[in-house]
């Protein structure tokens, strides 16, 4: 079964096609990679996926519904959340409340309405004790517990790529999309990433789509990936058939990556 | 009830029975001149923190807040006004007085919530500069069509409204305004609104739809400046469109950015600084015969900007200010 799936989805910005015809089927529970050069048009595959951007055509199903079309918001709220390739952390809050902003939506706690969060009512107390809790320990679950009360805008770097990745997961999500996770890190913090990611999947039973530059960690932890070139699909396969796949050697490892 | 509930609201009750004790004990042996500024600052409280929550927490910089404040204060005038008509007494201080007070206050404050949430709806898609003239001619427009609403005294404006805001009511609305408003910004629905803030396009992506997150801001924002509108109408007993013109607003403005956006004590100290600067400067300009308020507002926001671009407090409170020193006892 399929967790997402995209069909002949397109969009063009003026005349510019970015992403043309992408057929996309990512199996429950797998890891998958969407790589390709700069400009390829991956970071819009999230951006129409998401509901940031509204397809030109095509059709976008999560499971078994279709979301083309609904919000950003909306589209969180069917169970898929992001990472954003330029880090978007909401800064001037805590590391703890980045979460608390998105488990809002998460179906396991109850949504209090507006009196009863005025007055703290018991149930909402044990509810937003929970809420803590469990933001907790998705910050354990990503290394970042220790830093809980310091603003986002504080944390090293690699640290506020983590901090996406928690504050996605929050949302309660089944499905997450990463883009870049491992942008700017240094090889020992991307290794640790790849264990944390495939750790998450075992543990929550997600789903990954991630974008990804660095060819050690997308041919590490991906089940399956997909190439794209010029907003094109060129190629889709296991890690090894993606290796050496002439095109994709072509558009974008070049050669020296096989050799 | 759990007694963690009840234990968070007593901080609020004791603030209202020090409201009440000061109503019944206090103010009736001070002089005229000082209960009046107490007032004053009381409603200019209520603006502020409503404002803040608006300005300063959603991040939505609206400097049109008079204008609510003046659709408040003028439907609170119309009703009263329509009940004394009818042959209601509302000689100052009877209970029933209040009551009907309170009944004027929260009509002028869903009036003006309702008018928020249409002014809201079309212009929060709009962002900083932008939005910021939309709601400064908002509140012109309300001015000007108060000034072309006959059955609301035209030019004149309306006279002869009761004199019934009281002490008590003010800083009752005082202490549930602030009550509102912390809490709100410490609940899920609050977090949205500093999400929206902090980042829209990241807090749209984790679930939060920010378009009501903004509308619901202005709305509650806007409530509570028309509350404070009713309240300063039956204070002063006249209003005229020219009281809430755009100097009104830009007063409103100061002290959010005064005492630091997002900080709500930080509201509170300012209004009350305002306040009593206003009436100091009042005594000025008898005496020089100029007024110099604007003048010395746009000073004090200039050395603001140069000296604490955040504001007296930034987005702290005052709580964290003490909270950060240790008491030994603790440790
Ligand atoms: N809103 C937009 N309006 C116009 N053009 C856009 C818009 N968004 C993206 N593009 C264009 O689409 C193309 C693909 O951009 P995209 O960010 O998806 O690439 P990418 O594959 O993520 O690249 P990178 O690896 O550098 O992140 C680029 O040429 C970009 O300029
Ligand atoms: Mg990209």
């Amino acid at each position: 079964m399929n967790a997402l799936e995209t069909q002949n989805l397109s969009i063009q910005f003026g005349g510019l096609k970015v992403v043309t015809d992408l057929n996309l089927a990512i199996p429950k529970g797998s890891i998958f990679g969407l790589i390709g050069p700069n400009g390829a048009g991956k970071t819009t595959v999230f951006n129409l996926i998401t509901g940031v951007y509204e397809p030109t055509k095509g059709k976008i199903l999560c499971g078994t519904s279709e979301i083309t079309g609904l919000k950003a918001f909306a589209v969180t709220r069917q169970g898929m959340a992001r990472t954003f390739q330029n880090i978007r952390l909401f800064k001037e809050l805590s590391v703890i409340e980045n979460l608390l902003v998105a488990s809002d939506v998460n179906p396991r706690f109850h949504h209090f309405g507006f009196f009863r969060s005025l007055i703290r009512t018991p149930s909402f107390l044990r509810v937003e004790e929970e809420r803590q809790q469990m933001a907790m320990t998705w910050l354990k679950d990503l290394g970042l517990h220790d830093r809980a009360e310091e603003l986002a805008k504080n944390l090293p770097y690699g640290d506020q790529r983590r901090l996406e990745i928690a504050r996605a997961l929050s949302t309660g999500a089944q499905i997450l999309l990463l883009d870049e996770p491992a942008a700017g890190l240094n090889p020992q913090e991307t290794q640790s990433l790849m264990s944390t990611i495939r750790e998450l999947r075992t543990r929550y039973g997600l789903t990954v789509l991630l974008i990804e530059h660095d060819m050690k960690l997308v041919m590490g932890i991906c089940e399956r990936i997909a190439v794209l070139d010029y907003g094109v699909k060129i190629a889709e396969g296991s890690p090894k058939e993606i290796a050496r796949d002439p095109k994709v050697i072509e558009a974008y490892l070049g050669k020296a990556y096989h050799e | 009830m759990g007694s963690a509930t009840l234990k968070g609201l007593v901080p609020w009750l004791v603030a209202l029975l020090t409201m009440a004790a000061t109503h019944f004990l206090i103010v009736p042996i001070l002089p005229s001149t000082l209960s009046e500024i107490l007032v004053f600052a009381g409603i200019n409280i209520v603006l502020a923190v409503s404002l803040n929550l608006v300005n300063g927490f959603t991040g939505q910089f609206s400097i049109g807040h008079a204008g609510f404040m003046a659709v408040g204060a003028y439907a609170a005038a119309w009703a009263t006004l329509a009940l004394r008509n009818a042959g209601i007494d509302l000689s100052d201080g009877t209970f029933i007085a209040q009551v009907i007070l309170v009944g004027a206050l929260v009509f002028g404050g869903l009036l003006s919530g309702v008018v928020g949430f249409l002014v809201g709806l079309p212009s929060l898609r709009l962002k900083g500069d932008y939005l910021a003239i939309v709601t400064l001619g908002f509140g012109e427009i309300i001015r000007v069509s108060l000034l072309n609403l006959d059955f609301l005294g035209g030019a004149r404006g309306l006279s002869g409204i009761p004199r019934i805001t009281s002490f008590l009511l003010v800083y009752l609305c005082v202490v549930v305004t602030v009550f509102v408003i912390w809490r709100l910004i410490r609940s899920n629905h609050g977090r949205a609104l500093l999400a929206v803030r902090e980042d829209e396009v990241a807090a749209e992506s984790m679930g939060v739809n920010t378009t009501q997150a903004k509308v619901r801001a202005f709305a509650i924002g806007a409530f509570f400046a028309g509350i404070a509108g009713g309240l300063y109408g039956h204070y002063l007993t006249i209003l005229s469109p020219a009281a809430f013109d755009f100097n009104r607003s830009f007063e409103i403005v100061i002290m959010v950015v005064l005492g630091g956006m997002g900080s709500l004590s930080g509201s509170v100290v300012a209004a009350v600084l305002l306040t009593l600067l206003r009436e100091y400067l009042r005594d000025l300009a008898e005496y020089t015969q100029v007024d110099l308020r604007m003048i010395i507002y746009s000073l004090i926001l200039i050395g603001l900007m140069l000296l604490r671009p955040n504001g007296l407090l930034g987005t702290r409170e005052l709580k964290d200010f003490w909270r950060r020193r240790p008491t030994g006892k603790s440790a």
